[in-house]
């Protein structure tokens, strides 16, 4: 029987990409600013982490199997990712519960009744944050100070960068840049560390997951804008560095926006999608309400993906 | 419908209810069930006020079918509509000022409510006065039912108490469900799940005929 010539329709040469693959590399992209958080955290961030990726994975497995009657899809990984990056954008002292309630929201509303994996228009993590943060304006905004020791001492809750500049707080107390690289400073816990994150969207452009171009093209437009308006005006906004390192913009760049389902498909679609991010990041975070536009301004361009995608259509071939 | 056995007159009444409820099957008037959701209180007051424009108008434009001349039956039903809003506007002023303030501009707006024109559009002015007060009351129930569904929902959640009877402490109350987000959200779900409960009768009808 093994001589058997097996005779198939193209393609023929195959990679072996697999969802399953994509998503654990991912997962492991993100394994180091897991390890900085925890180490400025401490167990909290073991602990929210797992409940979240444990939530979204018993959802969506419960979803599919009693209220859609479909095989569960759960090995395939993109659960564990979406609770992970739910998880990394929520502050370390959030009560358990809240986050149950941010896994629910993250697969009942912005992924299952879309559809599943690959058909939701907006990024299951950040419409769970979104949720969270507008249903739970305090719990999600009391940010506890970093203390690299292990323990439980989240007691003592601090601004983050982007907090002390939109309330006009004492700008001395801004973290140095060599503390906001290693990630000592307020925030969410995963999004503190710009190194550990940066690694890991290294080896996700080595492995060919992520492409250069939303990264580059988001960070850059913060970068410039940021630029041009503290050039404009030094007294009124901060250096343009202190964007680049602060909030979420490095998590929401590398790993958020460059979410396959619902970032553009061509190479230029990408850029402008990465330059729309960054346009409204910086507007939010100059002009807004909120400290912080990363996430929204995401989930915004996330509802335009279509629109770029019909604009920037690849040319067929040959004509 | 002009058929006069009871069955068909109850059916009349009860289409409004879940079948055909004029918010979460129709998807008519959802201007007021995303804005004044925000307690049972305040959806019960709304339900009543729409209630009564709806019985009384579908009652005066089905009498005064064959007088309104066809070219302008859309400005006259307003203004027969309007006349019930102003009168029910007055006396939630007079007499439920709380609700009143509660409800602000969205008693005066029932007047452009798409329930009572699209009542009075689709059935008023082709049906019997008996008949159009029965669609009246039953499509006004179920506008009620809908719309006390959605308020307890965001009551319970967004600020833990029904009725104004607090039983959630205040540090598990969702803000999002008193907000406008939450309001889409629950109206979604709840029509979500009516859909799929009436879809199902149905299908359980079908298959009982079939049998």
């Amino acid at each position: 029987m093994d001589k058997l010539l097996h005779i198939s329709g193209s393609p023929h040469v195959h990679s072996d990409e697999s969802v399953k693959k994509i998503m654990w590399s991912v997962v492991l992209s993100l394994v180091p600013a897991f390890l900085v958080s925890v180490y400025y955290f401490g167990l909290p961030v073991i602990i929210l982490t797992a409940v979240s990726i444990g939530c979204c994975v018993l959802f969506e497995y419960l979803i599919q199997r009693f209220m859609l009657h479909q095989k569960p899809s759960v090995d395939d990984g993109s659960a564990v990712v979406t609770g992970l990056l739910l998880a990394f954008n929520v502050p370390s002292n959030l009560p358990i519960w809240i986050m149950v309630i941010g896994a629910i929201v993250a697969i009942g509303i912005a992924k299952m009744p879309f559809g599943g994996l690959g058909h939701n228009p907006f990024n299951p993590a950040l419409v769970a944050r979104v949720t969270l943060l507008i249903a739970f304006p305090v719990q999600m905004t009391s940010w506890p100070v970093p203390t690299p020791i292990w323990g439980f001492a989240d007691a003592v809750t601090g601004p983050t960068t982007l907090g002390l500049i939109k309330e006009g707080g004492d700008l001395s107390q801004i973290p140095t840049y060599a503390n906001m690289l290693l990630g000592q400073m307020g925030g969410s816990f995963g999004e503190v560390s710009a190194i550990a994150l940066l690694i890991g969207a290294a080896f996700l452009l080595w492995k060919r997951i992520i492409t250069w171009h939303i990264p580059v093209s988001f960070i850059a437009t913060v970068f410039v804008v940021a630029g041009i308006f503290h050039l404009a005006n030094p007294a009124e906004y901060v250096n343009p560095f202190i964007h680049l390192l602060s909030g979420g913009l490095i998590l929401g760049a590398c790993f958020m926006a460059t979410d396959m389902v619902t970032s553009p498909t061509s190479p230029w679609g990408m850029i402008v999608f990465g330059c729309g991010c960054g346009l409204l990041t910086i507007i939010i975070r100059l002009f807004g309400a909120y400290p912080e536009g990363v996430s929204f301004s995401i989930l915004l361009m996330n509802a335009v993906v279509p629109l770029i995608n019909k604009g920037f259509k690849p040319k067929q071939f040959a004509h | 419908m002009s058929n006069n056995n009871n069955n068909s007159k109850l059916s009349i009444l009860t289409k409004g209810f879940f079948r055909e409820n004029p918010t979460l099957i129709l998807v008519l008037g959802c201007c007021p069930t995303l804005a004044v959701t925000t307690s049972v209180t305040n959806a019960l007051g709304m339900g009543a006020a729409t209630t009564f424009v709806l019985l009384m108008s579908n009652m005066l434009i089905s009498a005064l079918k064959n007088i309104i001349p066809d070219k302008v039956r859309i400005p006259s039903y307003i203004v027969i509509i309007a006349t019930f809003v102003s009168m029910i506007d007055l006396l939630i002023q007079g007499f439920l000022p709380s609700l009143s303030a509660s409800l602000g501009v969205f008693i005066p707006l029932i007047v452009v409510n798409c329930i009572v024109l699209g009542r009075a559009e689709a059935f008023a002015n082709k049906n019997t006065v008996f008949d159009s007060l029965l669609d009246g009351l039953g499509m006004g129930i179920g506008f009620t039912i809908a719309l006390t569904l959605i308020g307890a929902i965001r009551e319970i959640l967004g600020s833990g108490s029904i009725m104004g009877f607090q039983f959630i402490p205040a540090e598990y109350h969702i803000l999002i469900f008193v907000l406008a987000p939450g309001a889409f959200l629950v109206f979604g779900f709840v029509m979500a799940a009516v859909r799929f409960l009436v879809n199902k009768r149905e299908e359980k009808k079908k298959h009982c005929a079939a049998e």
